[in-house]
């Protein structure tokens, strides 16, 4: 038996899933981004950029790969802001808050969709990587590891997200905030080593939260030291989890009609 | 769903609620009582604080002020309680339009947590109920207005509610749509449920409901049955239109004369101070509309050797009500 907010968060997660089914378009766009890139980088510029010891596009394809598995998250980002942003404009959840639901089955829904669908999107990603010479271990428990520590940031990602869609005023800025986080994987470990940056920059990238995803995914996947990257992962995204869970909630329990 | 709480008298008992988007008042102290299994219509114009009302008892939005319990419970400390008993369909389309009218109605019921089998007996009675079984397998976002209303109630409808808030449940629907709503509302009270709803039409309200009362800038200004309200808003008027100015201004003469003609009846001889339009070449006499009347009136002026081209009949609506009810 499950309880009830249980129950209702598995209810709102199926309407949204039948959501995202009957409009693939933001799946596709969301994966279209991170493969533009990933293009860009191994055919445009993997030809003469790539650092030592990953010259040559196959090399420079396994680095950046892990990279660019992060910008999968990024991208859904936007798509579950808008998501929530829009629902939230719609009158079916002015019922909603007036029916006895579980608060966070509400948001739960969304979360769990928007896990879903960058998920999906990293795999679909990860195949295509795989083309352009992506190389990485056969060992399934590296994989799984790799999966495990991939799909706890984008639960992470995606409460920040629901948060960033609760805070806007309209979708269109819904559509905007997540943006700025698309940097992120460059100015981190995902396309070059953060050693070769200029002081203050490398500072930042070695202590913002894509990198220790991104080096311990690389670790994990094509071999390399990980040491304390995955336990900073795993507390970059459970904290960000946190932080934004609390966020979502306030943002949430306010009225829904403020003028 | 849940048996009666003991302290429930009143269905809805609101007093003193308030509530302002920063410098702008909506609503400014509203006191209201409705019985168990009655219809309230609370009935204004467009920004007169409906909306905001059903907004606030239905647990959606907080007042700044004031107390309200429904079917017993407290709206501010029980609000799960409240969200237990009440059904909400709201002014705007509350069905999700990316699903069908069945994943409509099914979700509803899943998040009643009827069960699977009691959710697909509901489902499916619903939807026979509202003539919607023909449309259930396709997106709502391809109903029309009046399928959207039809699902949007039977959603409400899923979990049997005691308490039914209807906000403006006709705007926009056409004739026969509005006509089919009022039949649904008038089997619901038959139900035993209490309906609370908003309307801008006076003949609505006066279809549909027990008790009428009267919203304007935030401020009740009338309560009563819709008997006791009609008799305090003034008559209607017929209108007069004439081929000629001279025809007009004969008749307004005319009827401007007490008529102290034998064997004439009711309250044919009255004068009527009717307003005279040159440009129209009508006549506005005031009256209360009846049979007997308007025969006084036509004789009267048939009896002078003048036609009228074209009678038309006037009965008091929410304007005048309003206009009554303000200008004091």
């Amino acid at each position: 038996m499950m309880t009830p907010a249980l129950a209702d968060s598995a209810t709102m997660l199926r309407r949204n899933l039948k959501h995202m089914f009957r409009y693939p378009s933001m799946i596709l766009f969301m994966i279209l981004m991170p493969v533009l890139f990933l293009l860009l980088f191994v055919y445009i510029l993997g030809g003469t950029i790539g650092p030592a010891g990953h010259a040559g596009r196959a090399a420079y394809a396994t680095f950046i790969t892990p990279g660019i598995i992060a910008l999968v998250a990024v991208a859904a980002s936007t798509s579950t802001a808008v998501s929530v942003a829009s629902d939230m404009t719609e009158g079916i959840m002015a019922r909603f808050r007036t029916m006895p639901i579980a608060r966070v089955a509400m948001l739960a829904g969304h979360v769990g969709r928007g896990v879903i669908q960058t998920v999906l999107g990293m795999v679909a990603v990860t195949a295509i990587a795989l083309l352009t010479g992506f190389r990485a271990t056969t060992s399934a428990a590296h994989w799984l590891g790799a999966a495990a520590i991939l799909i706890l940031f984008a639960f992470a990602l995606t409460w920040l997200s629901v948060a960033l869609g609760l805070a806007a005023k309209t979708v269109e800025a819904a559509s905007n905030a997540p943006t700025p986080l698309i940097i992120l994987p460059f100015l981190g470990s995902g396309f070059v080593l953060t050693a070769s940056m200029p002081a203050a920059v490398r500072w930042f990238a070695e202590y913002q939260p894509f990198t220790p995803v991104i080096d311990t995914t690389r670790g994990l996947l094509t071999g390399g030291p990980i040491g304390h990257n995955a336990a900073l992962a795993i507390a970059w995204s459970l904290a960000i989890a946190l932080g934004s869970y609390l966020w979502a909630r306030k943002l949430f329990s306010r009225d829904p009609v403020r003028s | 769903m849940t048996s009666p709480s003991p302290r429930e008298t009143a269905a809805i008992v609101a007093t003193g609620l308030r509530k302002s988007y920063g410098e702008h008042l909506v609503l400014d102290g509203i006191d209201l009582t409705v019985q168990p299994g009655t219809v309230f219509a609370l009935l204004g114009p467009n920004g007169a604080g409906k909306t905001t009302t059903v907004q606030i008892l239905s647990t959606l939005i907080h007042a700044d002020g004031g107390h309200a319990t429904l079917a017993g419970y407290d709206l501010n400390r029980e609000p799960a309680r409240v969200r237990e008993v009440i059904g909400v369909t709201g002014q705007y389309s509350a069905v999700d339009k990316l699903l069908t009218g069945r994943e409509n109605l099914m979700m509803m019921a899943d998040l009643y947590h009827l069960g699977r089998a009691r959710a697909r007996a509901r489902t499916e009675e619903l939807l026979g109920q509202f003539d919607l079984t023909e449309a259930a397998g396709k997106l709502a976002t391809t109903y029309s207005g009046g399928m959207q209303r039809k699902l949007d109630l039977a959603m409400t409808l899923v979990s049997n509610p005691r308490i039914i808030f209807l906000d403006e449940p006709t705007a926009g629907l056409d004739p026969r749509s509005r006509r089919t709503m009022w039949q649904v509302v008038k089997d619901l009270t038959r139900g035993g449920v209490t309906i609370f709803l908003t309307t801008q039409y006076l003949e609505e309200a006066d279809q549909l409901a027990d008790q009428i009362a009267l919203l304007d800038h935030g401020t009740l200004i009338a309560e009563g049955t819709p008997e006791e309200l009609k008799r305090m808003i003034p008559g209607g008027h017929i209108r007069l239109r004439f081929t000629d100015a001279g025809t007009l201004g004969k008749a307004r003469a005319i009827l401007a004369r007490p008529a102290y003609t034998a064997g004439q009846v009711g309250t044919a001889g009255q004068a009527y101070a009717a307003q005279a339009d040159e440009e129209a070449l009508t006549l506005e006499v005031p009256t209360g509309g009846s049979v007997p009347e308007l025969r006084g009136i036509l004789a009267r002026l048939e009896d002078h050797g003048l036609d009228v081209a074209e009678l038309t009949v006037h009965t008091p609506d929410l304007d005048d009500v309003f206009l009554a009810l303000t200008s004091n």
